[in-house]
């Protein structure tokens, strides 16, 4: 049963949008399907199709792969993504690295009360531009290639794309002080697969809203 | 320049002891560079060899690695503890960000208030035995092999093994429902390279006491 990998997530991002992300710069066609309630998860967990009881899970060539981590370097390597030695692909794993947790700062942002929220949003926005975007800005300064690793595109330059759309959800002008990873952000958008998955009717996913947390809260008792 | 590498952290676990297991695994002898003061930490950062101002930074074959996850791969891939193709590595990355996950809760505890610690012991019995250390026994017991995957010593093994003596620390009784694992305990305690890791001398940190938790918030604390 070869077939197109099965994403089982809520209909919105979390962790899941990452994934939704790389298979579609990749050009991977896939089908989704979304926990609605509660009963939808503990379906899953009774079946024993989580391996730990969580989600994101992916079906993917006979597997059923859990933990975003694994899932996205799984995918990176299989579509050619993760440079081209253990070199480059520890160059690749430390900006990922650097990009997912910036975008966790922003992904729990919604479920906080607002007092935190307003604090964690600035603390989010004081690192993304002084702690990480500097990183991103300088690789390309200093190698001057169109991507982060190795000349050529990879699962480093799909994630940064996602964090700095993110970001920029946050904080429009977030990137003013940083021209290489505007010009960045204008190339890599218009990489055809990646410009497919940013009109609207592709499978990415809006931003969160209250009611969507108040769906999520239920789902995961949180 | 020794060649070996050299690993900058405070003088304690923390997130660097899987590096340390991963490497004296491997039988990689490593040197290490303690940070004691604030002032060390801050030259650190100043000299700009922290990509993203944080430790742990692992200095091997001419790269100044930081991101523990995108250190432990780079490891494992070089010494071949990280499968035969892409599968097993997919394999192995699941069963390491799981036990990643269980690691994070005894990462946090000493940090925890004094009045939330029992709640946290329960949480991490919980954990264990509930949702991580049955995965791990079925795995052995389906396969019957020594090791979890591709009937080769890898990275999930090392992981394995260094979850299971940290959790017993708390709970020393916590295998008693796992018998694949305490034998799994047993022959990994017995490998020559982890043998010798285990013994007294060797780079191994202790437990976080106090001390360790008041030199990691004064190095660290804004």
């Amino acid at each position: 049963m070869a077939g197109k990998p099965k994403l089982h997530y809520t209909r919105g991002r979390g962790k899941m949008e990452s994934i939704r992300w790389l298979l579609a710069a990749a050009g991977v066609e896939f089908e989704e399907e979304f926990i609605e309630t509660k009963e939808d998860l503990e379906k899953l967990r009774n079946d024993g199709s989580l391996l730990f009881q969580q989600v994101p899970m992916v079906e993917i060539d006979g597997m059923k792969m859990v933990q975003t981590r694994a899932i996205l370097s799984y995918i990176a390597a299989k579509y050619n993504l993760y440079g081209k030695d253990l070199k480059e692909r520890a160059w690749i794993d430390m900006y990922v690295e650097g990009t997912t947790d910036l975008m966790g700062m922003i992904m729990y942002l919604p479920f906080q009360p607002a007092d935190t929220r307003e604090k964690n949003l600035a603390l989010m926005i004081e690192r993304a531009t002084t702690r990480y975007f500097p990183v991103y800005e300088k690789a390309l300064k200093d190698h001057g290639h169109d991507y982060l690793v190795g000349n050529k595109l990879s699962w480093a330059d799909i994630h940064l794309l996602e964090a700095i759309l993110m970001a920029e959800e946050c904080k429009p002008d977030i990137l003013s002080a940083f021209p290489l990873l505007q010009a960045f952000k204008g190339r890599t958008s218009n990489i055809p697969t990646i410009k497919k998955f940013l009109q609207p009717g592709s499978q990415r996913k809006p931003p969160i809203d209250e009611n969507f947390v108040a769906i999520v809260r239920k789902i995961f008792n949180i | 320049m020794s060649g070996k590498p050299r690993l900058t952290y405070c003088n304690g676990r923390g997130r660097m002891e899987p590096v340390r297991w991963l490497l004296a695994a491997a039988g990689v002898e490593f040197e290490e560079n303690f940070l004691e003061t604030r002032e060390q930490y801050e030259k650190l950062i100043k000299d700009g060899v922290l990509m993203f101002q944080q430790v742990p930074l692992v200095e091997i074959d001419g790269m100044k690695m930081v991101q523990t996850r995108a250190i432990l791969s780079y490891i494992a891939g070089k010494y071949n503890l990280y499968g035969k193709d892409l599968k097993e590595r997919a394999l192995i990355d699941m069963y390491v960000e799981g036990i990643t996950d269980l690691m994070q809760m005894i990462l946090m505890f000493p940090f925890s208030p004094p009045e939330a610690k029992e709640k946290n012991i329960d949480s991490i019995k919980e954990r264990a035995t509930n949702r991580y250390f049955p995965v791990f026994e079925k795995v052995l017991k389906q396969h019957g092999q020594d090791f979890l995957v591709g009937n080769k010593f890898s990275w999930a093994d090392v992981q394995l093994i260094e979850a299971i003596l940290a959790v017993e620390e708390k709970i020393p009784a916590v295998l008693s429902g796992f018998p694949q694992l305490q034998a799994f305990k047993i022959r990994m305690s017995n490998m020559p390279t982890i043998k010798k890791f285990l013994q007294p001398g060797s780079p191994r940190k202790p437990p976080p006491d106090e001390c360790y938790v008041e030199t990691v918030l004064k190095i660290f604390k804004k």
